[in-house]
């Protein structure tokens, strides 16, 4: 609405555009400066560096061992994803069409793992894998990164799976479908679209959690945020233009996999998931 | 604040146009409002005439033209400043603050004092017949019930102005039924001048002093309820207006002021002539005046399709071999399949021009 | 069908009616049956991976390497260098949530009216998706002292010599504003745009102007949703690590308590402290969220998409 703003609001919104531009500017200045880094022979003192060169990312390439973490990386990204929706989805259906004793206990206690931060269940949660042995194993990282991501899909899909009308499948089994057939006909292709969106934004989220990998990882079992913290970590001993190149690396990765994501949610849901079920429950 | 809450002589629309983009909404629109109407603006969903409403509150600015109260130009102020009352579709009641407080609230952003503000609140709940649940919050009340809080919320600063966007169309039919009449008896016991926007044309008719018949943007026809029933000057108003049959034709005979329409192989039917015509015309009759006729007289030849008991009468459709569809009125129950004449009684069947853009 | 023997065609007699339903259906009357068990194996894992180490670490912290019971405890709230990373933490934490509230609410009502926010969103949704790793690498070029920010900086003449802005409290202030932000701010607009527009309209017809609607229809219908945001972003900002140990300065004045109980598990190896250490971040943090959710209460929280409409 609103036809003549008056003064006093046109100034309070051009103060509040500003400070949005300062942000956004120097958010993508930020990342610039890394991705210039990363293509410079040397650049001490200078706007921009004295020359151009793709050598870092070789050198990083075999300096941090990339191709090993990047496949380490995808084995842990994708195992998180696949167990994370076998064991998510048919528990969402479970909450979204029965109502049992016991069922808002067992609704906070998939909420609870989203709203505790992860350092802080992760270093008990270390402390058990360790004990057990699964810590420092690829194992561990997927056990410990099932933790936030299981929940993560069952909330994403509970109301996705109460939007379905269940008379659909009432009408299935009139017509003589089982299980199997209600399932593979009428319910995976209703849910596929939720599904396929909740996976991905999984597996945006799982490339970068860092605490809980950083935590429960051995040697070989790093993902690459955390081989990229490390060699932030002793960036006095290696050049800083070869952690750039890898942060350059990290970077194209997660954001490949962000656009492909952005293509079924909206940046809002990314974001915005623990608030709609903290909400409704007043 | 510019708030004008003393009565006025007459509101005028002067050449308003209000555009979204490429489209427009409003084309144009000059209207003439005096102190104490109540002027309904009556059309089809996208005539443009929520958008009116809309630019009068100040919610949306107006690409051109102009807006006066009196002698003051009002399109200039923002809503906060123009004193006008409304009641929106959804009530827009604020969900957090009890029944007398949502009533209250235009005094409250007045500054009245709270004694005087408590005795008006009550005034006007009571006019709604509310009274009882000043405390309760908008989620306990029913449909109606909301309703009526914003009524009372928009009638209890005393507005020069209430302006009201389709308020039952929310409602089932008996609730509708007496609200309208709730509605109409407030405006009469205020004084106010109301404008009232709805797609319902009995609604219109009931309610309103003067009807403002709207169509794409512009305005088809001003004029009292009985002028729209019995002369619409306008094929959209008669469409309103309940003239169901709307049939084509090429124009054979003209004499005074009635023409006839051939409908195509031979079938005739004559009415009154409303516009210049050209060699073809449109012929708008009610169902009512469209009957089985009488040995040998001209009509159009069709088959019954449906006929439905009306109690005093029967109500029909009947269509003719290159689809047109007839909707016309019997005494007698007529056999679906049948073959039947009918025709218009020519006084009361309309002739327009051919719809141009 | 009872085992003994009943002449053919005779009706099943009034003990059949009295008998109780299998256990099958009574169970699938009160919402347990087959599908009710897929919830089992995500109810094992949370329960194995989530719920046991907490009480594990909970035992665990009371099992300290020499002393009573109590020791960590006791240890943690005797040793400064310990119980300081409370205040430090929370040093870092409240004044960044609060910030980021107070920026993203009036951000929020401007972006709520713009067409094509999509754009905006996204741009900002880089912080979160790329991770806080990820921008306190960033941070130390671009803030550092031959960063372009400070070149920027002293080109326009702001201050005659790089401004420290890494490796201190602003580092880790300036990090968790630009990963928290973002986050504040979209569960900020989620929570604006959800009020009913025609609600806006409705208060300016009755003479509110901008300030008065702010103050009587949207704080109210928002109240609920800003503590909600307020306690989420809170506890990112509270459990803040990388950023802290990468652009702060993690032994003195950014040794935040993520650190403490890290040192402590993998440092020292010794896990009973770093339970301890764990349970009492945990335990802080429920104290705050618990009071600002108390708060909550006095708020209406119901629907606010407006009446029905």
């Amino acid at each position: 609405m609103h036809s003549n703003k008056s003064v006093g609001t046109k100034l309070w919104a051009t103060a509040l555009w500003v400070l949005v531009g300062f942000f956004v500017l120097n958010l993508l200045a930020m990342i610039a400066s890394v991705v210039t880094s990363s293509f410079a022979t040397r650049w001490l003192g200078t706007w921009l560096p004295a020359g151009w060169t793709t050598r870092w990312y070789v050198f990083a390439w075999n300096e941090f061992q990339l191709l090993d973490v990047l496949l380490v990386t995808f084995q842990v990204v994708f195992a998180v994803v696949v167990l994370a929706g076998l064991i998510g989805v048919p528990a969402a259906y479970a909450m979204a069409r029965r109502d049992f004793p016991g069922k808002p206990v067992l609704l906070v206690l998939f909420l609870l793992p989203l709203l505790v931060p992860p350092i802080t269940y992760g270093i008990p949660l270390a402390t058990v894998l360790y004990q057990s042995g699964a810590g420092g194993t690829m194992l561990g990282v997927i056990l410990a990164n099932l933790v936030p991501t299981v929940p993560f899909v069952i909330l994403v899909m509970i109301p996705f799976i109460e939007q379905i009308d269940p008379r659909i499948e009432a009408a299935a089994r009139v017509f003589g479908a089982g299980t199997f057939k209600l399932f593979v006909h009428v319910l995976t292709p209703m849910l596929l679209p939720g599904v396929l969106a909740a996976l991905l934004l999984v597996l945006v989220r799982t490339l970068a959690m860092f605490e809980l990998t950083f935590l429960t990882a051995g040697a070989d079992s790093q993902t690459l945020v955390v081989a990229l913290y490390y060699s932030v970590f002793a960036a006095g001993v290696r050049s800083i233009q070869s952690v750039d190149a890898m942060a350059v690396i990290y970077m194209l990765t997660t954001l490949f996999w962000l656009l492909i994501a952005l293509r079924f949610v909206s940046p809002t849901q990314i974001v915005s998931t623990a608030k709609r079920d903290t909400s409704s429950h007043g | 604040m510019a708030i004008h809450s003393a009565p006025f002589r007459e509101l005028r629309l002067d050449g308003v146009r209000r555009d979204f983009g490429r489209l427009s909404a409003l084309k144009g629109l000059s209207l003439t409002i005096r102190q104490g109407e109540f002027i309904a603006l009556l059309g089809p969903s996208g005539c443009g005439k929520s958008t009116a409403l809309n630019c009068l509150a100040g919610l949306l600015p107006i690409t051109a033209g102009s807006i006066w109260l009196d002698e003051r130009r009002i399109d200039v102020l923002r809503p906060e400043q123009r004193g006008f009352g409304m009641v929106f579709q959804s009530y827009a009641l604020f969900p957090h603050m009890t029944v007398r407080r949502n009533a209250g609230f235009g005094l409250t952003m007045r500054g009245v004092p709270k004694a005087e503000a408590a005795r008006r609140i009550d005034e006007a709940l009571a006019l709604v017949r509310l009274g009882e649940q000043a405390e309760k919050l908008p989620g306990q009340l029913s449909g109606g019930q909301q309703q009526r809080v914003a009524i009372a919320r928009a009638i209890v600063i005393e507005p020069p102005l209430i302006l009201m966007d389709e308020p039952l169309s929310n409602l089932d039919a008996k609730l509708r039924l007496e609200m309208r009449t709730d509605i109409r008896r407030i405006h009469d016991r205020l004084g106010a001048t109301t404008i009232y926007v709805t797609h319902d044309q009995e609604e219109a008719l009931s309610l309103a002093d003067r009807i403002v018949v709207m169509r794409e943007g512009d305005i088809r026809q001003v004029g009292t309820p009985a002028e729209l029933y019995a002369q619409p000057a306008h094929l959209d108003v008669a469409d309103f207006m309940g003239y169901r049959n709307r049939l084509a034709g090429r124009v054979v005979e003209t004499a005074a002021d009635r023409v006839t329409i051939d409908l195509g192989d031979g079938a005739l039917l004559t009415g009154l002539r409303c516009e210049d015509l050209s060699g073809t015309g449109i012929i708008a009759v009610r169902p009512d005046d469209l009957s089985p006729a009488a040995a040998g007289e001209p009509g159009v030849d069709a088959t019954v399709r449906a006929i439905e008991y009306r109690g005093r009468d029967f109500h029909g459709l009947a269509t003719r071999p290159d689809g047109l569809e007839l909707f016309f009125r019997s005494d007698t129950l007529l056999e679906t399949g049948s073959q039947i004449r009918l025709a218009a009684d020519p006084t009361r069947a309309l002739v327009f021009a051919e719809n141009r853009a | 069908m009872s085992a003994s023997a009943r002449a053919p065609g005779a009706r099943v007699g009034p003990s059949k009616a009295t008998q109780r339903p299998p256990l099958r259906l009574r169970l699938a009357a009160r919402g347990i049956d087959g599908v009710t068990l897929l919830v089992l194996p995500a109810l094992l894992l949370i329960g194995g991976l989530f719920v046991y180490p907490f009480a594990y670490g909970l035992v665990l912290s009371f099992t300290p390497k020499e002393g009573g019971a109590l020791a960590n405890y006791v240890r943690y709230f005797s040793d400064p260098f310990l119980y300081d990373t409370i205040w430090t933490t929370l040093r870092l934490a409240v004044p960044v949530t609060v910030l980021n509230l107070l920026l993203a609410i009036p951000i929020a009502f401007r972006v709520r009216l713009m067409r094509h926010q999509r754009l905006l969103t996204t741009i900002l949704i880089l912080p979160i998706t790329l991770g806080t790793v990820l921008v306190a690498e960033g941070m130390l070029f671009y803030f550092g002292a031959q960063g372009w920010f400070n070149r920027a900086i002293m080109l326009l003449g702001l201050s005659p010599v790089p401004v420290k802005l890494t490796n201190n409290y602003i580092g880790v202030f300036l990090s968790l504003l630009i990963t928290g932000f973002p986050f504040t701010f979209l569960l900020t607009l989620s929570y604006v745009t959800g009020i009913d527009p025609a609600l806006e309209q409705a208060a300016a017809t009755l003479g509110a102007g901008p300030r008065a609607r702010f103050r009587h229809v949207f704080l109210p219908l928002l109240a609920p949703g800003l503590a909600i945001t307020f306690c989420l972003s809170f506890v990112q900002a509270y459990s803040v690590f990388p950023s802290a140990v990468l652009v702060g300065e993690p032994s003195r004045v950014t040794r935040v308590i993520s650190i403490a109980a890290y040192h402590a598990a993998f440092e020292e190896y010794d896990y009973s402290m770093a339970s301890a250490i764990a349970i009492i971040m945990a335990v802080i943090q429920l104290l705050i969220v618990g009071a600002i959710l108390a708060c909550r209460q006095f708020f209406y929280r119901g629907p606010v998409a407006g009446t029905k409409g």
